[in-house]
């Protein structure tokens, strides 16, 4: 494939590192809260609601500005992470966090809905059976929940790899650290003959994004087949 | 081993206020719908915690609101036979079958997967899906599912009320085997399933116990018929003596013949049959040329009026205590009373094969 050139290869290599890691790191975060979305009452869960879809209503910038603020080399989070040796700022860990927020609110809202397609009554029947609460949620919930899991984890991974106007407010755009896909088409976009590149990655973007869905309807279907049929 | 709940608790205007001892055998929460019989059957498994009160299996106490216990359901060892089967559609039925079991402690795993597999005839579905059974198949694996977890006491709430006929006949059986195995606590309000299985009946009315007592004594009681004097009927228990060549069982109950259509049960078996209320006639004179076959002498016992046309009588027979349905205006005529001699006649093909089951 040298049709793609280095610059280009680091690009989506890059890409998909920080699509991975942010889909990966947010999963078990995602379950949480959508497990506390639709299956708890408590005081502030409108608030909790509202700032997990934040980032979906926001301009992309502002949420890349708040994540400068708040996770940069002076900001409040990043100050504390920054003597553990966790820096967010102009890195593409940085780049990982900024995807991960973004896709989050997808990521939750799809795991929500499986939650609240789960019949609580299985549930009690597995306490009955002798479940505590960790084993009927590993035995019971979590197996009828996964094809909502894996659509939400592919709809976060599949914003991750496009996700560009919080990435490049958060940690810029510089090669091989904070260049992902999209930021490296408007740099070729900026440049005299960068077309031709940037038409390359055009392509290669559309590929790994009907790649991602099918491969997830796919796998939805298999467990589907598995999990249902009652 | 047998079992004691107490239990108060308060919903919105419905005030649950019960308290019930169940022997070993079956004993089943017996009332209409709304009377508190799956609150309360729910508060004995956890799922629900009462405002006040105490409950206990054998010397094991799984709630007392004094003393501050309050046995979470996974640590109660119970196996819970829900309305709706409640299996995990994401396992196979083996899965479901085993799931109890791998929560029991090791020592506590007297159930085995085979046996239970043959008793509840479900061995070749064990591959299967739930999703791919029929109800009464689902109901057969659940009622498996909740033995092989080698409960201390199982609960079933309306197991079969979500079944047609011919599938409840056909889990019927299956809970009569069991009634010797573990105990039972049974929520029911159908009056059939109760003469069929009972061993113990707790009668609940608007959230309190208003009868309870050996299921024979409490439906040959006049004064309780909670689901409607349609549906009232007393029990019999007799030995099948013979069955004759013209469809015929011959049984025996208390010294007494009594002729069946034709009972599926062998010769010398020990059963029970429920006797309908409305299928016995009284007659103060011992009636001739009657195409009946089974004229019971007795006494009556207790005559009591409802708000409608009929009257309930209690008569005491050789055979056991029978319960009569008839007009007031018929008991008035005869001058039923306490203490009155009568024949209670009893039409044959009027007990239903349903009505006959093992003991």
């Amino acid at each position: 494939m040298d049709w793609l050139g280095p610059a280009e290869w680091q690009a989506i290599a890059l890409s998909l590192k920080v699509a991975f890691w942010a889909t990966l790191v947010s999963l078990p975060f995602g379950i949480a809260v959508a497990h506390l979305l639709a299956r708890r009452a408590f005081p502030g869960k409108a608030l909790v609601n509202g700032l997990v879809h934040l980032p979906l209503i926001l301009p992309p910038v502002v949420t890349g500005y708040l994540l400068l603020i708040t996770f940069g080399v002076r900001g409040p989070v990043g100050g504390l992470l920054q003597p553990l040796g966790i820096v967010f700022a102009f890195r593409w860990t940085g780049a990982a966090l900024a995807a991960a927020v973004m896709g989050f609110p997808l990521m939750v809202r799809a795991i929500r809905l499986s939650f609240e397609a789960v019949d609580p009554k299985l549930e009690e029947a597995a306490a009955t059976l002798g479940a505590s609460r960790v084993w009927v949620f590993l035995t019971v919930t979590l197996p009828l929940i996964l094809p909502g899991v894996l659509a939400g984890a592919v709809l976060a991974f599949a914003k991750a790899l496009g996700e560009f106007g919080a990435t490049i407010t958060f940690v810029s755009n510089i090669p091989g650290q904070t260049q992902t896909l999209a930021s490296a088409i408007y740099t070729f976009l900026q440049v005299p003959g960068g077309e031709g590149s940037a038409l390359r990655l055009v392509a290669v973007s559309v590929v790994l994004a009907m790649g991602a869905l099918l491969a997830s309807e796919l796998l939805a279907r298999r467990v589907q087949k598995r999990v249902g049929g009652a | 081993m047998s079992v004691s709940v107490r239990v108060s608790h308060r919903q919105g205007d419905f005030l649950l206020d019960a308290a019930f001892e169940a022997p070993p055998g079956i004993t089943v929460l017996f009332g209409r719908s709304g009377s508190g019989k799956t609150t309360l059957v729910n508060a004995v498994a956890g799922l629900l915690r009462p405002q006040a009160g105490r409950i206990a299996v054998g010397d094991q106490v799984l709630f007392d609101s004094a003393a501050g216990i309050f046995l979470p359901t996974h640590r109660r060892r119970l196996g819970y036979v829900f309305q709706e089967g409640r299996l995990f559609p994401h396992l196979s039925v083996r899965q479901n079958l085993l799931y109890g079991r791998w929560f029991a402690p090791r020592g506590a795993r007297r159930e085995d997967l085979g046996r239970v597999a043959e008793m509840l005839g479900i061995g070749a579905l064990l591959d299967r899906r739930p999703g791919d059974l029929s109800g009464g198949e689902k109901q057969r694996v659940a009622i498996g599912r909740a033995l092989l977890a080698s409960p201390g006491l199982i609960l079933a709430d309306e197991p079969l009320a979500a079944l047609d006929e011919a599938r409840k006949a056909e889990i019927l059986p299956y809970f009569e085997r069991l009634r010797a195995e573990v105990p039972i606590l049974y929520v029911s309000h159908s009056a059939a399933e109760v003469a069929r299985l009972a061993t113990t009946v707790v009668v609940l009315e608007k959230g309190r116990v208003v009868r309870q007592g050996p299921a024979a004594e409490v439906l040959a009681d006049p004064a309780v018929t909670p689901v409607g004097a349609r549906s009232a009927g007393a029990i019999l228990e007799a030995v099948v003596l013979r069955h004759h060549a013209d469809g015929l069982s011959e049984l025996q109950a208390g010294g007494h013949p009594l002729f069946l259509p034709r009972v599926g049960q062998a010769e010398g078996s020990r059963l029970r049959v429920r006797i309908a209320a409305h299928d016995v006639i009284l007659s103060r004179g011992r009636p001739e040329g009657l195409s009946a076959l089974n004229i019971l002498p007795g006494v009556v016992h207790e005559v009591r009026g409802g708000e409608g046309p009929g009257a309930m009588v209690s008569v005491d027979t050789g055979a056991g205590r029978l319960l009569a349905r008839v007009t007031r205006r018929s008991a008035e005529a005869l001058g039923l009373g306490p203490g009155v001699a009568c024949h209670a006649v009893i039409k044959s093909v009027a007990v239903a094969p349903e009505d006959v089951g093992g003991r």
